[in-house]
């Protein structure tokens, strides 16, 4: 799925850059304050530079030596500093990856047609881009870039649209109908359009997402939320006992410096998660984005992992888009050659897919060898719904569904064979369409048109499955057809003849039941679904209303995008996760590393408790911060690629995770300090 | 030796073998459904809720039964102070006791209302028969079967559907009473008085010893007292050295009936959580979180007590009983250990050894089971706290698999989260902010008459105090000299804090839930009754609970180890 | 709150009624049955020194200091059975392990020809009731040689009591050996 994902190198250059003045830029306390984590390490850091201060001026060296003070003030700001890159890095990513999106749509001159009175008159004036408002009109010929995004309301024109797909083939955008949006950026291949303006400048989806990005207008997502609770209640654990410590400290005549309460403190609360955790978040959405899709809140990305039931269409997603012959079934006394030549001759002047498909079927050599001189092309038509040829030798041959070749068997005189009516049976209880053929008004045969089922999707609705997600395919084929390709494809249900209620009627009843529900769409009679689906992707194809419905928009127009917006949304969650138990398994060590070294000076019978030999008091508490600082910038990489998903099943899932995070996030810290202690006992 | 170690074991598997079947029978009773009793008891019940003028049937949202359970608690807390107040004139006072201090009744009114029963009075001379009966054993019942109603109410909450209808806390607390706590005291009382605890109304006795000296013994109904005092968790004794003294635990065989009235009902309730909710599996899930805890904490303690103080063994003697001091002969070592930790693990609280003489390291244990409070945890009230670590657990492991949390079909979000954290931080605060208070205070004045020890063994006997009351446990390093205003007041609002909120907590969290729109499992759902889930609670347990205690924990009892 | 009060008050009444009241008719009754003595306590007569006939409880260890009797467990509260307590002592509280010392020390003044080995830890240990009404074997025999000496009576005679007095473990599988320290006194007395 991930054919079209750009790789981008984590840190680049440039983004480094910006984020590291970023990184400073939010030190202001008043952006600190909503990451209540990160701002009492900088409260923390500040109180330390009052302490280093006094230790300079005071001469005393009750709080230790000012070198050692000032070495722990920095490390601290350090700590505050990684946690403050962490964010801006991701951000500086997402906005990349918006940028140059929005290149495409920068200033472009647009030829917009001005009303004078009540009537439209051709009168065109070229303006910039960006003074187009919403219900404008504007018109785009061969060559133009269009310069915002809009819905056709005449005309008809070749688009390449890979400036934001990066799919190069053409499409076809045409008034009326689902296929007359336009993205602003895309370029007219051919012929010419008139198109109103549905966006006010600046609130398109891409201007609302890269806003989301950058953060002026990112919402925490309730998970997000618990969670943020669930670290502050951490926090305030640990100054609780950070303050109580004091006191019992104070019992035993065992004087602690304030550096050492605020190491104490700072390691111990959840800061690399704390740290990561919006860094997490934007990741997620720039993650969307770089698959191409367009969130329009990061509550759709996590709502995404959530989904228990998925609507897909089968047209397009599970199938490809038509039908192909895939065998020929020849009448009793027609002989099998002779009927393959009649078929492929009615088709090879046929530029339908299905049509195409019969002489491909047919064989090279058989299509080589016909010759259409003089034939004259019958065209599917809806009175007949028949095709065919009228050859020079007065043969017509005819191929169309059975009731319709019936007629004309009928209308000759001719009797059905009966086996042929088996064949016709057969064919569709198994999914198929029979094509009956007819050579003047005699049956000749019959050819079996099979749905295509994609390569692979078998696989990924297994994967779905794995990941406890429903699929339902949406069909209009009769209920027999659709079984049998949903069965064959691996989805789990369908909705068969399925009119847009159907669709809607199906999401209300899941959700009802409890389900989340993800289904995708383009037309304007899909909106209401799309509305009501938790998660409602909309093609970027598709028509503006379907686009305002939905919450995301799939830039690719892919109907598979679904799946991997789930695995986006599960990284996510995860990726908080497991971050989280690492954070709090990591206190284990600290404690082992802080705790001695904050009572061995009085009560030397506690160097019992050093179980990793630290060198000293002071290089113990230096190492534990300083691995407290290190581990977040360490971790960045992770937070932003996100812990990969693996559909094992959540029991095995959580097995493992714990088995890395937990049981890692108590054992590398041991080691971690220990060796930061070996580096930091040389200085001390 | 091995005797003694059998009969530890005997009386656990005793217990979880009883507990099975009885957790079905609690589940029975609170589901409705028609049980053994139901001839005996319906026509009362019936009578008490009439003439009460309660309806018993009616359905109650989790608000409206924390109303009345505060409600009726704070009609018994009046009382109690009513009747310790004026103990000395009311009848049934043969010893003619006085009153009670204010500070004295109202700490004691409140920790027997929060079934904690610390007692900073002696039974023998700071209570009479009176109050012993209509204050403590009334509230030994009735708080008793104030948990279980609620522990009942949670189990109602979660019950796969939605709804804020979640039974009556009434119709609860009186089948509590009447189906399972009463019934099961008649039994108890009667082993206990067949081997000699004694049921009189008669006053001390004064009796001329073959020495020649004259001596008193106080004595009492204390058989109708002593099996509600266990089943209900409550652990109040009659005498000051609770069921050490001969008279209130007579023998062995009272020993193990009354470690396993004392267990049966905080396990019975973890099965019959699996009966309830059709759950079998997540009940084992829990008992096995549960047992592991226990387990890592009892046989330490038993193998250290075994071993005895190396300071005595030092002296040159025979240490083949271990550490005896304040222990009972006819215990043994290995059933004070194992009681020591049973007691605390849940919190009964009461005492056949004394925990103030126990070794450094057992002495932690001990601190860390009311710490945790959880490991079974009291009469109804230890699910409660259980739930609290199962929705953090559930929360960061949700996380950990990619799905919004849910548990039993219902999401976790930020405001279970809210009263989850918040709960957590109380039992901090209590615990940890409590004793930074008396540190402060004997820092400033050493003088006080407080502690029996000094040193780190003294700060064992203060962050001991405050962790007791949080859990409302009621043992105690009985050295610590705690009938002071200090302790009295500063305690009973430890008391009433780390009682009713830990209740209404969960309670609050569950009753949300069921409100919310039910989720059905899918291959994605987290199963929260696996071993991984387990080992996932556990961790969050020790991780959250027990280590944020080891500064402090490095200055009692690990100093103390230490510097043996 | 407010409708909840009055049920709350009769409810609380009719619980005292029934849980207290007639709950604990009831044990009284059966106990007048039931238990020994009537509840009041399981009694045994003996001659004390002051050759009065009296009685004391079975189950309420009494004070033996006199080197004719067995000694019982020492006490925190001096076996003053209407204020039961332990010593409450912290293991590595200096002042106590020194009276544990004096106690050992005392012991082995009384009882020559003893090892401080030989001295079980219960022997120089306060119960945590400080009416422990039992001694271990052990500490029963360590002291059949003084007795012996004191009374007169052989060591074999005594070792017989003692194993005599000596109550198995519950079942003979739970829990440990013990000597009734009141009873093997009253035994002793009664020896000729």
């Amino acid at each position: 799925m991930a054919k079209r994902q750009k790789k981008v190198p984590l840190f680049e250059r440039s983004l480094v850059n910006d984020a590291f003045r970023q990184s400073f830029a939010k030190l202001d306390p008043r952006i600190m304050f909503h990451n209540p984590v990160m701002f009492t390490v900088e409260i923390g850091t500040f109180v330390m530079a009052v302490v280093t201060a006094y230790t300079l001026l005071a001469s005393s060296t009750s709080q230790g030596s000012p070198g050692y003070n000032l070495t722990i003030t920095f490390i601290l700001f350090l700590t505050v500093l990684f946690a403050n890159f962490a964010e801006a890095i991701a951000e500086a990513r997402g906005k990349a990856q918006a940028d140059s999106l929005r290149k495409t749509r920068e200033e472009t001159p647009a030829k917009k047609i001005f009303p004078l009175g009540d009537l439209y008159v051709n009168e065109i004036k070229i303006v910039s881009s960006s003074e187009l408002e919403k219900g404008d009109v504007f018109i785009c010929e061969t060559g133009d870039i269009i310069p915002s995004d809009g819905e056709i309301i005449e005309g008809i024109a070749t688009i390449d649209e890979s400036a934001i797909t990066g799919e190069s083939a053409p499409v076809i955008r045409e008034a009326g109908g689902d296929k007359s949006s336009v993205t602003g950026g895309t370029k007219v291949l051919s012929d010419k359009i008139k198109v109103q303006v549905t966006t006010q400048p600046g609130e398109s989806f891409l201007d609302k997402m890269i806003a989301l990005v950058e953060g002026a207008s990112r919402q925490k997502t309730p998970n997000e939320i618990a969670l943020t609770i669930l670290l502050a209640g951490f926090t305030l654990i640990f100054i609780i006992v950070c303050v109580t410590l004091k006191f019992y400290a104070d019992y035993a005549n065992t004087p602690i410096t304030i550096a050492a309460f605020v190491s104490l403190f700072v390691c111990l609360i959840p800061t690399t998660i704390g740290g990561l955790l919006s860094a997490i978040g934007i990741a997620g959405m720039d993650r969307a984005l770089r698959a191409n899709v367009i969130t329009k809140s990061g509550k759709a990305v996590e709502t995404a992992g959530d989904l228990d039931t998925i609507l897909l269409d089968k047209t397009g997603t599970i199938t490809i888009g038509n039908r192909k012959a895939t065998k020929f079934h020849a009448a009793t006394g027609i002989h099998e050659d002779d009927f393959i030549k009649a078929c492929a001759l009615s088709s090879l002047a046929d530029e339908t897919p299905e049509g195409k498909s019969i002489v491909e079927l047919a064989g090279k050599d058989v299509a080589k060898s016909l010759s259409l001189k003089d034939a004259v092309l019958i065209k599917f038509s809806a009175e007949t719904r028949t095709s065919g040829v009228s050859l020079p030798d007065g043969k017509q041959i005819r191929k169309g569904a059975y009731d319709a070749i019936k007629k004309i068997s009928d209308k000759e005189g001719n009797i059905f064979p009966a086996e042929t009516e088996k064949i016709v049976r057969d064919i569709s209880s198994n999914g198929g369409t029979p094509l009956v053929v007819s050579e003047n008004g005699k049956v000749t045969g019959v050819i079996e048109l099979q749905d295509i089922i994609k390569t692979g999707i078998r696989e990924r609705f297994d994967r779905l499955r794995k990941m406890g997600v429903k699929t339902v395919m949406v069909t209009g084929d009769n209920p027999l057809t659709a079984k049998y390709i949903a069965e064959k494809a691996g989805v789990d249900d369908f909705i068969a003849e399925a009119k847009p209620e159907d669709k809607m009627n199906y999401i209300r009843q899941e959700q009802h039941a409890g389900k989340l529900v993800a289904m995708m769409g383009d037309g304007t009679n899909d909106a209401p679904a799309l509305a009501q689906a938790d998660v409602g992707v909309a093609m970027n194809s598709g028509t503006q209303a379907a686009k305002e419905a939905g919450n995301m928009v799939d830039l690719d127009n892919d109907p598979t995008k679904l799946i991997e917006i789930v695995e986006i949304g599960k990284q996510l969650l995860m990726t908080r996760g497991t971050l989280t138990t690492f954070s709090i398994a990591n206190d284990v060590a600290k404690y082992f590393a802080i705790v001695p070294a904050l009572f061995i000076v009085s009560i030397p019978v506690l160097q019992s408790l050093n179980i990793m030999h630290l060198h000293s008091p002071e290089s113990a508490i230096l190492s534990a911060i300083i691995f407290n600082a290190l581990i977040i910038p360490a971790l960045i990489p992770l937070a932003l690629k996100g812990v990969a998903y693996k559909p094992i099943g959540a029991s095995a899932l959580l097995r493992r995770n714990l088995f890395i995070y937990g049981l890692g996030g108590i054992l590398v810290p041991f080691l971690g300090i220990k060796l930061i202690d070996l580096v930091v006992a040389i200085f001390i | 030796m091995n005797s003694e170690i059998f009969g530890v074991i005997f009386m656990f598997m005793a217990t979880v073998v009883l507990a099975i079947p009885f957790g079905k029978y609690i589940a029975k009773v609170y589901a409705g459904d028609k049980t053994i009793l139901d001839p005996v008891f319906n026509p009362i019940e019936k009578f008490f809720f009439r003439v009460s003028g309660i309806n018993g049937t009616k359905e109650m949202n989790w608000k409206q039964s924390m109303v009345a359970l505060l409600t009726i608690n704070l009609v018994w807390f009046l009382l109690a102070m009513l009747i310790l107040l004026n103990q000395g004139w009311l009848p049934l006072n043969p010893d003619h006791n006085p009153s009670q201090t204010p500070d004295l009744a109202f700490n004691t009114a409140v920790s027997f209302l929060v079934n904690c029963n610390l007692q900073d009075y002696s039974g023998e001379t700071g209570a009479t028969y009176f109050s012993q009966l209509f204050c403590f054993m009334f509230l030994h019942f009735v708080s008793a079967a104030t948990g279980m109603a609620a522990a009942a109410i949670l189990f109602n909450a979660m019950r796969e559907r939605t709804t804020d209808q979640l039974g009556n806390f009434y119709n609860y607390f009186i089948k509590s009473l009447t189906r399972i706590l009463l019934p099961l005291s008649v039994v108890v009382a009667i082993i206990f008085m067949l081997n000699g605890m004694p049921m009189t109304f008669e006053g001390k006795d004064t009796i001329q010893t073959m020495q020649g000296d004259t001596v008193q013994v106080s004595r009492g109904p204390v058989a109708a007292m002593i099996p509600i005092k266990h089943l209900g968790t409550n652990g109040g004794g009659w005498f000051g050295a609770n069921s050490a003294h001969p008279f209130e635990n007579p023998n062995y065989l009272t020993n193990m009936v009354e470690m396993i009235a004392q267990f049966l009902i905080p396990l019975a309730m973890v099965f019959a959580l699996g009966f309830y909710l059709k759950r079998k599996k997540l009940a084992w899930m829990i008992f096995g979180v549960m047992t592991t805890g226990f387990l890592c904490l009892v046989i330490p303690n038993m193998i250290m007590e075994q071993h005895g103080n190396p300071e005595i063994a030092r002296m040159g003697i025979d240490m083949g009983s271990g550490a005896m001091e304040g222990k009972e002969i006819r215990f043994g070592t290995p059933a004070s250990a194992y009681w020591s930790i049973l007691t605390t693990v849940i919190s009964t609280g009461s005492v056949n050894s004394m925990h103030d003489s126990f070794m450094p390291l057992s002495g932690m244990n001990q601190l860390l089971a009311m710490m945790v409070n959880a490991f079974y945890g009291g009469c109804g009230v230890g699910i409660l706290n259980f739930y609290i670590f199962i929705i953090i657990a559930v929360f960061i492991s949700g996380l950990m698999v990619g799905r919004t949390p849910e548990f039993l079909g219902k999401k976790i979000e930020a405001r279970e989260m809210k009263i989850a954290v918040m709960v957590t931080l109380l039992s901090a605060l209590l615990i940890k902010g409590g004793t930074a208070l008396a540190c402060y205070l004997f820092h400033r004045d050493p003088s006080l008459p407080w502690l029996n020890n000094t040193g780190f063994h003294g700060f064992t006997e203060m962050l001991y105090q405050f962790t007791s009351c949080n859990a409302n446990n009621g043992s105690g390093f009985e050295g610590l000299g705690d009938n002071t205003p200090f302790w009295n007041i500063s305690t009973a609002f430890v008391l009433i804090l780390g009682r009713y909120l830990p209740i209404i907590g969960p309670i609050a969290i569950a009753g949300i839930l069921a409100n919310k729109k039910y989720i059905p499992e899918s291959a994605g759902t987290l199963k929260t009754d696996t071993l991984t889930f387990g080992i996932m609670i556990f961790a969050v347990i020790i991780i959250l609970t027990a280590l944020s205690y080891f500064p402090a924990l490095a200055l009692g009892p690990i100093a103390e180890y230490f510097s043996m | 709150m407010k409708s909840n009060i009055l049920p709350a008050i009769k409810l609380t009444f009719l619980c005292i009624l029934f849980f207290v009241v007639a709950y604990t008719f009831v044990v009284w009754s059966i106990g007048q049955v039931v238990a020994p003595n009537n509840g009041k306590g399981e009694t045994v007569s003996y001659i004390n020194s002051k050759d009065n006939l009296k009685y004391g409880f079975v189950n309420i260890g009494q004070s033996f200091t006199h080197d004719n009797y067995f000694w019982s467990r020492p006490s925190a509260v001096g076996y003053n059975a209407a204020g039961s307590g332990g010593s409450n002592k912290g293991p590595t509280n200096t002042d106590y392990l020194k009276s544990v010392q004096q106690t050992l020390d005392t012991f082995l003044v009384h009882n020559p020809g003893i090892k401080k080995s030989q001295v079980p830890v219960d022997m120089i240990t306060a119960s945590g009731s400080g009416l422990d009404p039992d001694i271990s074997p052990k500490a029963a025999m360590i002291q059949v040689a003084r007795i012996a000496k004191v009374r007169n009576i052989s060591e074999e005679k005594l070792i017989v009591l003692v194993n005599q007095h000596t109550e198995n473990p519950l079942l003979g599988v739970f829990g440990p050996p013990k000597v009734n320290v009141l009873k093997l006194n009253i035994a002793l007395d009664n020896l000729k």
